[in-house]
């Protein structure tokens, strides 16, 4: 399968502190590849590499063989390189169906049409309606986000990615911090991801990671510690080192 | 040129002692206090009535005036400030601008609105020649007394309990509560202390400043470019930044004095956009 | 999968609530307008509210919308105003309403320059950069007093007759109702701008600029654009002040000029665009009562009632406007005026 996103050696240093070392990783079209790793091993870090919110100290990003290192964040989403964030990054004031409205409008490259009505486009207010039902947001379509159950902005913050049609889509963490009733919902939803979308999934819950990914990659130190089929990583003595003698799911 | 450097100095320090209460205040709490100069103003008024109406001697009037500015800054704090820390900076703004237009008026009404002179002691007037260099009298005790002031900060913040306190609370509140330090007993303290700062400044600068119930707005920008530029995560920034401003400032006047202000503005302008969080501070995200 | 017609329908109508012109609008609109009947001999007065309402809503554009404080926005007030005083002195444009637009251009040209300097940097930094731009330019024409007429101020500066038919009189009469067209023109634009889907990145931008360059905004991009606009209505404010009172003083520069406008836009409320309008109302009737009372000491009160607000609570002191927004038929409306309460 091609590589849709790879980064070539890609460094990131903080005053000293090495958060990303020599990362070399390939994410290939229509991937279910899940990255895991202890708590700060930089899982993060990477994303924020990935999608221009910080800079490389070296090494460069490669969007379907484009280099895309120097690009701005909002230049990548364009692009198709799109993530949810680990703790919810919405808008409070806005309404979901305002949220998706917003993503979709932006995609169509409309977000600087000043004169029109918002709402004034048929096609543009079904595709939204469409997206938010299937993230079954219906029900909460004109409220306000800051007053969501923790659940449905987490579903919504997926759903907004999803809203700006991405080619790789960064998951960090979409299952955290949801209470257990309505985890199976994230679940479904991430599931049900279109498969020509390239997914990078950032979890620590080893169940999902298991039954989701089709490769996993380990960040140690920030560095790629192990690569494989879930059956070779379950199955590797050194991440069994590193997770402590945690039992990992057997494939 | 250098009585230019000298008199630069003299400005920057005093400059220094008037805003490094604004530092701290901004560095602490992230608050933003556009009503720093009303303190100050406190502070000169203070010494003009006690040296011009009472006949106190110069030199006992200034702890005095440093004492009263502090009093007021901390019942302010206590009473009024004290509410509108968590609130966002756009409510800080305006309060505090409330503030200084309530006082300005204020001041007005009761002093009248013309500038007023401290009748200074003929013993620090006029100049002496140093090496060639001519040195005002008035001046060289700015320096003496604002060094001296500097130096006692440090060694406060430095080598003191309180001073390191100040400093847990100032890198970070929350944990500094943690630890079961009385952040807002500090900052009260604090706030208290650079007010009074602010008058023995105000007190100091009436001769060269020149008083009027205008001062606070007019000398909020210097203040405000003193804090930013020099960032607020030490003492020496603020300081750099004073001494920086006053010599800018003193030597822009003399040099281009078609210009004056202008100089100093637009610098301040380049030094922001160029690095936000200020020339000398540690580029730390809050 | 298409959803169901009746659905789409239901969402095009909660997304275009917000636009819907309401009848308290209409009411509004058809006084302000009725006034040039009803009271001519507050005219003057009135003239006066009609601009510091365009510039209280420049105002609003980059503070209720964009979440830019700014200290200094009388920079594009007074370099719009010294614009249109010139262009009447010197008889380089003598149609008044021609002399507009150019002043405006002029102050949105400022405005695109100056904005990258407002990207970047904290709250407190945004404050100093924009009272810098209007202490420079306050120096500057205080410097170049042989063009601007320096602390004495730019007097003479009369304009001929609207489009050359409405001459303007000492009593307001055409400065009136000329600045409460140019204010219902702008306004009008304005509402389509907040009710587009540029106005909803602005909003977005406001409450969570790394969010919006999540979904592909580029956030300095529209920051400029509703800066030089903003900047462009400012101009066009201080153009009419200087075309109605044929005078131009340092003072439009002012800091005090930036502050007053502040507490305008809070009185009325931000984020909803009549507010500036409402406060320039409130504040002039003020200003007008308290001034003839305690002349010299005006701004005492003014400090007082900045102060009163922000302690009892933005909120609070706009919710008194709830009632009015909430004397609705229609429910979309109610949830759209509880939203816009709690907005800024």
């Amino acid at each position: 399968m091609p590589v849709v996103l790879e980064t070539i050696s890609l460094v990131k240093q903080f005053n000293g502190i090495i958060a990303s070392d020599n990362v070399s990783l390939q994410i290939e079209k229509g991937a279910r590849h899940a990255l895991i790793g202890p708590n700060g091993a930089g899982k993060t870090t990477l994303i924020n590499l990935l999608t221009g919110v910080s800079r490389p100290t070296s090494g460069r990003i490669l969007l379907d063989g484009e280099d895309i290192t120097d690009l701005s964040t909002h230049k990548r989403v364009r692009l198709g390189v799109v993530r949810t964030f680990q703790i919810n990054q919405l808008f409070s004031d806005l309404t979901p169906l305002e949220t998706i409205g917003l993503a979709v409008s932006e995609r169509r490259g409309q977000g600087l049409d000043w004169w029109r009505i918002v709402g004034s486009r048929p096609d543009l207010v079904a595709e939204v309606v469409e997206i938010l039902e299937r993230f079954h947001l219906t029900d909460v379509i004109d409220k306000r986000t800051a007053v969501l159950p923790y659940g449905k902005q987490r579903l919504l913050e997926i759903a907004v990615a999803i809203a700006c049609r991405p080619r790789v889509l960064l998951l960090d963490e979409p299952a955290a911090g949801v209470p257990e009733d309505e985890r199976h919902e994230i679940l479904a939803a991430v599931a049900a991801l279109p498969s020509d979308v390239s997914v990078l999934l950032i979890e620590h819950d080893m169940d999902i990671v298991f039954s989701f990914a089709d490769r996993i990659s380990v960040l140690v130190n920030g560095a790629l510690f192990v690569e494989g089929t879930p059956e070779e990583v379950a199955h590797d003595a050194r991440v069994k080192a590193v997770y402590l003698g945690e039992e990992l799911v057997d494939a | 040129m250098l009585t230019i450097l000298f008199d630069g100095i003299a400005y920057g320090m005093l400059l220094f002692v008037l805003a490094c209460g604004l530092a701290v205040t901004l560095g602490l709490m992230n608050f933003i206090n556009l009503a720093h100069g009303a303190f100050a103003m406190a502070g000169g008024y203070v010494t003009v009535v006690l040296v011009n109406r009472l006949g106190v001697p110069f030199l006992v009037s200034l702890p005095i005036a440093f004492l009263a500015s502090a009093g007021v800054g901390f019942i302010f704090e206590r009473t009024l400030y004290v509410h509108v820390y968590r609130k966002s900076h756009l409510d800080q703004v305006l309060f505090t601008i409330g503030l200084v237009f309530m006082s300005v008026a204020a001041v007005d009404y009761v002093m009248g609105s013309s500038q007023v002179f401290v009748q200074v002691p003929s013993a620090w007037q006029g100049k002496f020649d140093a090496f060639g260099v001519g040195i005002g009298r008035y001046r060289l005790l700015i320096i003496v007394i604002c060094g001296l002031l500097t130096v006692a900060l440090q060694f406060i913040l430095a080598y003191t309990r309180f001073g390191s306190r100040l400093r847990a609370a100032v890198d970070d509140s929350r944990v500094a509560r943690g630890l079961g330090i009385n952040v807002n007993w500090i900052f009260a303290l604090t706030f208290a202390f650079g007010s009074g700062l602010a008058g023995l400044g105000g007190a100091l600068g009436a001769e060269i400043l020149g008083l009027d119930p205008s001062f606070p707005l007019k000398f909020m920008i210097y203040f405000l470019i003193v804090v930013t530029v020099g960032g607020t995560s030490s003492i020496t920034g603020p300081f750099l930044a004073s001494l920086l401003l006053g010599i800018g400032d003193v030597a822009g006047k003399y040099y281009v004095p078609t210009l004056g202000s202008f100089v100093i503005y637009t610098i301040m302008i380049v030094v922001l956009v160029w690095r936000p969080q200020g020339l000398f501070s540690r580029a730390t995200s809050r | 999968m298409t959803p169901p017609p009746a659905a789409v329908r239901t969402a095009t109508e909660w997304l275009s609530a917000r636009a819907r012109w309401h009848p308290l609008e209409i009411v509004f609109w058809f006084a302000a307008f009725a006034a040039i009947y009803l009271f001519p001999a507050r005219h003057l007065i009135l003239t006066e509210i009609a601009w510091l309402g365009l510039f209280a809503l420049s105002l609003d554009l980059i503070l209720g919308y964009a979440g830019i404080i700014s200290l200094g926005h009388a920079a594009f007030f007074g370099f719009g105003a010294y614009t249109a005083a010139l262009l009447a002195k010197h008889e380089i444009i003598e149609e008044p309403v021609l002399a507009l637009l150019i002043s405006g251009c002029a102050a949105m040209t400022l405005g695109f320059v100056t904005s990258f300097l407002v990207l970047r940097g904290s709250d407190l930094t945004r404050l100093m950069v924009t009272l810098g731009v209007a202490l420079v330019l306050r120096e500057l024409a205080n410097r170049y007093g042989w063009l601007t007429g320096g602390a004495d101020g730019l007097q003479g500066a009369s304009v001929k007759p609207v489009l050359g038919v409405f001459r303007f009189d000492m009593f307001g009469h055409t400065g009136y109702t000329y600045c409460l067209t140019v204010l219902f023109i702008l306004f009008l634009v304005a509402r389509r701008l907040v009710n587009s889907p540029f106005g909803l990145s602005l909003l977005s931008v406001k409450s969570n600029p790394l969010r919006s360059s999540a979904i592909g905004i580029s956030v300095d991009a529209r920051l400029v654009a509703i800066y030089t606009v903003a900047a462009g209505y400012a101009g066009i404010a201080g153009a009419l002040l200087a075309q109605t009172t044929a005078f131009a003083s340092l003072e439009v520069f002012s800091f005090d000029r930036s502050a007053d406008l502040l507490l305008v836009l809070i009185i009325g409320g931000a984020g909803y665009l009549y507010g500036g309008l409402i406060g320039a109302i409130i504040f002039k009737f003020m200003q007008d009562y308290l001034s003839a009372l305690t002349p010299q000491y005006w701004p005492f009160w003014i400090g007082l009632a900045l102060v009163v607000i922000v302690l009892v609570g933005r909120d609070r002191i706009t919710s008194w406007t709830t009632p009015i927004r909430l004397m609705a038929a229609r429910l979309n409306w109610r949830a759209l005026a509880r939203r816009s309460a709690e907005r800024l």
